[in-house]
């Protein structure tokens, strides 16, 4: 099951790169940046079941570090939300320049 | 899950799991409501769940379920909720014409790498070692005790960084999300 798993973890990964592409909504990017971690966390699982137990722990880190994104990632949309009234990244330019 | 014994109910389930999560996964990223994509990103991460429960890591699969469909995506949901962004339809997000082909090429470029280096000859130094076949299983302490051996013993220095990480996190979204007076 491992090469199998290896092929759907891409495809999801894909998935989620071009959902960053292609999406204006903050939230929504980080859903697809949640949608690119979980990819990664399935083809970790996949190869730590052939090559012992350190892939799943990994896991657990990649796990821990995206609750702490998701919590970050959606105060600061909540303070932008405040400021503009939007979340479309296309209205979000200051640092533009 | 055992794939020795029922193979033909292993791969069955495996490959519907595995259908199920990639449909979701298209769904979640062309749906215009932002309540619809988190509904369907949580159906890929419960199959995740499942292929994880399949692959014999049952402690992540629960962790998946408890703490990235359970609390994670209710986050999301709450800040859908507490933004109150309008109907679908007057707030589509999703880009024009241009933008979404050269996603789709950038999506179909980056899996065709993947799959091109999973195929790939590799010099021997950097070839994973030969898999030690599945040992965890039979160990005395099942499938959690090698977890728990890499997690409190080599990586105990990580382990206490994430405590710290996590509550600068709590911190920091505390302080971000207060209103200023």
């Amino acid at each position: 099951m491992l090469a199998e798993s290896l092929a759907l973890s891409a495809a999801l990964f894909a998935i989620g790169v071009i959902g960053v592409l292609t999406r204006r909504n903050a939230i929504i990017l980080f859903m697809c940046v949640e949608l690119m971690l979980n990819a990664v966390n399935l083809s970790l699982v996949a190869l730590s079941k052939v090559y012992g137990a350190s892939g799943e722990v990994f896991v657990l880190f990649v796990i821990t570090v995206a609750a702490a994104e998701a919590a970050v990632g959606l105060a600061i949309v909540i303070s932008i939300f405040r400021h503009r009234q939007s979340v479309h990244l296309d209205d979000i330019n200051l640092l533009k320049g | 899950m055992n794939n020795e014994f029922f193979p033909l109910f292993f791969s069955f389930h495996f490959y519907l799991f595995a259908v199920i999560a990639l449909l979701s996964a298209i769904l979640f990223v062309t749906r215009k409501s932002p309540v619809a994509a988190a509904l369907w990103l949580v159906n890929v991460m419960f199959c995740l769940a499942a292929l994880y429960v399949m692959l014999d890591a049952q402690l992540i699969g629960a962790i998946q379920v408890l703490v990235y469909a359970g609390a994670i995506m209710v986050v999301f949901l709450f800040v859908v909720m507490l933004l109150n962004l309008g109907k679908p339809e007057d707030v589509s997000d999703i880009r024009g014409q241009l933008p979404r082909v050269t996603a789709g090429f950038v999506g179909a470029a980056l899996l065709a790498e993947v799959m091109v280096l999973a195929r790939a000859k590799w010099n021997a130094q950097l070839t994973l070692p030969v898999a030690s076949g599945e040992t965890m299983r039979n160990e005395p302490g099942g499938i959690i005790a090698p977890i728990a051996e890499v997690l409190l013993k080599d990586q105990l220095l990580a382990f206490e960084l994430a405590s710290i990480l996590l509550l600068v996190a709590i911190v920091g979204a505390v302080t971000l999300g207060r209103k200023r007076s």
